[in-house]
């Protein structure tokens, strides 16, 4: 079983699609065969866990187990792992293992969607990546002899990516053809074997918001031997959300039904629906813990099952509408972190949690609602312990991973209209 | 049930049970009951300074084997504050903690952190960095506040003063402890739930600690506490303290050596005869990187770890131990908080294993085997033993080969 032996040549490519359903451009369905020995599967529409330095922020393995739903596909970045290839290389045993999550699957994509990168270092031969030790350039070659040390189950091509918003139609165009380019010198240095052939490419579809530019990516990434796509660069708000949308979905039209579809920086409850009926199937769990950093726990509701009439009668069972409003008992400064509050989550570092002794969600079942309380992790957060970002990235996960499998309930059952209209009346 | 439970009379919040003592030495292994249950001494506690042990769940805490840690008296007593404590069922309802717990009388802290304090007969007076308040923390204060937090074992406010300082001062101190204690005493409200323990103090001088000690076992208080040392003061007068203060406390109470957590003093506080300890150290340590073995520590921050694919310690049980490499955590410190949170494990991890090796050596008779061991691991040479060490332990008639 030693690397490159050829045993397990092209036994990726088993990897196979199951669509169950597809209602109104919605993906119901199951990856098969994957993994080192093709014996895992994932359902999608699902999310993968985020992690950095191959880590789930602020949790152990322990700590993480706790979680119900923790996704069977890990998220790696490249940026944040770039620096550790000569470890991996000698390690030889793969990031799985190195990381001690030897069961899980990966996808390695290139940037961590939560650090912003500076633009405009990228050139035709390298792409640029900012890791702990500052910028690195990254050419094919070198990006291979990484993927190689990685072995990840999948990993998004190198590629040209441009921040939405303001590029010109040249731009657009050049961020396509190079990232074909990338493409087609990353799988000829697999063919050459330089790379386990376990490992399987994602292609990633540029072009900005310059629509042809997208067709013409997704045409042509279509055409090479990738095992999925990843529509790349949709994140910020720089992009009107109409235009978004009518990009992604033109996107997804040009692609085969039969391989996955990934979206980065979009993992807002509302966006991630929004994306789904657009046919995308993958998403990261960044959000959860950009809520987890600013002090903030997931409360929104994704139980569409409930009628509105019972509820009414159990106030325990849902949470008051927007918790976050009527501060006035607290004159905190808003700082930027606070700007970035949504709508579904609430702040536990407000005075108004300081007394109170209900788990953060009512109902919840995650290890942080079960044995603590919104007083607890108000005072965690004001004397800034460690055990803070602890509970919450717990808490923010189970309630993130359950939102997607109530997702995918509600496309069996034919309720994500319900679901729909449930998430954006509390996106308000 | 209940009924049957309160036909009998109550049983006393702390009894200690000696299951074996050391032939040669003051060592001995104990059981001591506490309403949160059994905890098996010579024990190490870990500190959970605000209702949280640095970066670790209460669970994974149970899981170590953790079976009493600290909370301080001062930082909860000001914030959330003994109102919101009670109203949460106390500290252990507050950190949803299902073991014993200790607290401080709170008065350490305020003369360590508060620049500002003033001792007089009445409290301590300080400025309150939260809120720029005056505030005085007398004895029947610390003794509500600890009352709030519902904490197993309390401790008296005493006067602190540094072990470096000599005088008359240290005299004043310690005779103004054993009045506070009366006073602490007099406050108590749950004594049929809460243990107070005195805590022993008069400096560096052998005659003010016999004194305290002759006044304070007088008081039939549950436990004894032996402070004003680990201050920074000669190695040399700390033992010869430590040791006079065991040779006068009771056969049949708990001993308890405040601020003492570095492994040697474990191993050499535990033959002069003490029982009960505590520091930041290993959980502070952690935090800087360093990694707790049996031959000293790791800084798992230097770059010869980068490409070192063995355990922190390969005899080591933790999670962290059985699951990632000193390179995994070396390539993760510059990233992420979990990576302290690693290392807290094994710290803490190699803490309670170090007691409950010396706990099982004790039961064992083979004590000063284990002491040799321990030595020989730690120090490589007998060239390298401290010297203060090697007496304090031949003081116990364990002569370190
Ligand atoms: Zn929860
Ligand atoms: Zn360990």
């Amino acid at each position: 079983m030693t690397l490159g032996s050829g045993c397990h040549l092209k036994s990726a490519f088993s990897m196979k699609l199951d669509l169950c359903k597809v209602v109104n451009g919605c993906r119901l369905g199951k990856l098969t065969n994957l993994g080192r020995n093709g014996d895992k599967s994932i359902v999608f529409p699902g999310c993968m866990l985020y992690t950095r330095t191959g880590s789930a922020p602020h949790l152990t393995y322990d700590t993480m187990q706790t979680i119900e739903g923790l996704p069977l596909m890990t998220q790696i970045t490249l940026s944040t792992l770039a620096e550790c290839q000569e470890v991996l290389e000698d390690y030889k045993q793969g990031i799985g293992k190195f990381i001690g999550m030897p069961d899980s699957l990966f996808y390695c994509s290139l940037q961590d969607p939560v650090t912003t990168c500076p633009t405009g270092f990228n050139t035709n031969k390298t792409v640029s990546m900012w890791g702990g030790g500052g910028r690195l350039e990254m050419t094919p070659l070198k990006f291979m002899a990484i993927q190689n040390a990685l072995q990840a189950d999948w990993f998004q091509c190198l590629s040209y990516g441009v921040v939405p918003g303001g590029n010109s139609r040249k731009r657009a165009q050049k961020s396509v053809d190079r990232s074909l380019a990338f493409l087609d010198e990353c799988l000829r240095l697999q063919e050459a074997s330089l790379v386990p052939q376990k490992s399987v490419m994602i292609g990633a579809i540029e072009g900005g918001e310059v629509l042809e530019e997208r067709l013409r990516s997704a045409r042509e990434t279509a055409t090479r031997p990738v095992g999925g796509f990843l529509l790349d660069g949709f994140q910020g708000d720089v992009m009107d959300k109409d235009s978004r949308l009518k990009l992604i979905a033109a996107v997804t039209g040009e692609l085969p039904e039969d391989k996955p579809r990934l979206i980065h920086g979009l993992g807002k409850p509302d966006e991630v629906l929004e994306c789904v009926e657009r046919g995308v199937d993958l998403f990261e769990s960044c959000f959860p813990y950009q809520v987890t950093e600013r002090g903030c726990a997931l409360s929104f509701s994704y139980n569409y099952q409930l009628d509105p009439e019972t509820a009414v009668l159990d106030p325990s069972e849902i949470q008051e509408p927007n918790r976050n409003g009527e501060n006035t008992d607290d004159n905190e400064e808003p700082d930027k972190d606070m700007e970035q509050i949504t709508a579904f989550e609430i702040s536990l570092s407000k005075k108004r949690y300081q007394d109170d002794f209900r788990p953060l969600v009512q109902g919840c079942r995650c290890y942080c609602c079960c044995n603590h309380t919104c007083a607890y992790l108000h005072h965690l957060l004001t004397s800034n312990e460690l055990l803070a970002r602890i509970l919450l990235m717990i808490h923010n996960f189970q309630h993130y991973f359950g939102f997607f499998h109530a997702i995918r309930q509600a496309l069996k059952d034919g309720q994500l209209p319900q679901l729909k209209s449930l998430i954006s009346k509390q996106s308000l | 049930m209940a009924a049957a439970a309160a036909a009998t009379a109550p049983l006393p919040p702390l009894s200690l049970r000696i299951l074996a003592e050391c032939g040669r030495s003051k060592a001995r292994a104990c059981e001591m009951r506490l309403p949160h249950g059994p905890v098996p001494t010579p024990v190490f506690m870990p500190v959970g300074t605000q209702g949280t042990v640095k970066g670790l769940t209460t669970e994974q805490l149970g899981r170590l084997g953790c079976s009493i840690c600290l909370g301080n008296t001062y930082h909860l007593g000001m914030r959330p504050g003994p109102e919101l404590m009670e109203k949460a069922g106390g500290l252990h309802g507050f950190m949803n903690w299902k073991h014993n717990l200790l607290t401080d009388s709170g008065g350490f802290q305020m003369v360590s952190l508060v620049e500002l304090s003033e001792v007089t007969e009445e409290g301590v007076t300080f400025t309150s960095p939260y809120d720029g308040k005056e505030i005085l923390l007398t004895p029947e204060k610390s003794i509500e506040i600890q009352n709030a937090l519902g904490s197993d074992i309390m401790m008296q406010l005493d006067d602190v003063v540094s072990s470096t300082v000599t005088g008359p001062r240290v005299e004043e101190a310690m005779h103004r402890s054993v009045r506070w204690l009366d006073r602490c005493i007099a406050a108590q409200k749950n004594p049929e739930k809460q243990n107070l323990f005195a805590i022993i103090q008069g400096g560096l001088s052998s005659e003010l600690r016999k004194k305290c000690l002759e006044e304070m076992i007088k008081r039939d208080v549950p436990g004894f506490a032996i402070g004003g040392l680990s201050g920074g003061e000669e190695k040399d007068h700390f033992w010869k303290m430590v040791t006079l203060s065991t040779d006068y406390l009771p056969r049949e109470k708990p001993r308890y050596l405040m601020g003492v957590g570095y492994a040697t003093d474990l191993v050499v506080c535990v033959a002069l005869g003490c029982d009960m300890f505590d520091c930041v150290f290993p959980t502070r340590t952690a935090r800087f990187g360093s990694a707790l073995v049996p031959w000293g520590y790791l800084q798992l921050k230097n770059k010869q770890y980068y490409k070192d694919f063995r355990p922190i310690d390969e005899s080591c049980e933790c999670p962290t131990c059985k699951r990632y490499t000193r390179a995994f955590l070396n390539a993760l410190f510059k990233r992420d908080p979990a990576a302290l949170h690693h290392i807290t494990v094994h710290n803490i991890a190699y803490q309670l294993t170090l007691m409950r090796s010396i706990r099982e050596s004790i039961i064992q008779d083979r004590f000063p085997r284990f002491v040799q061991q321990f030595m020989a691991t730690m120090y490589g040479s007998k060239e390298k033993y401290p010297t203060w060490a090697t007496e304090a332990l031949a003081s116990v008639n364990i002569i370190l080969e």
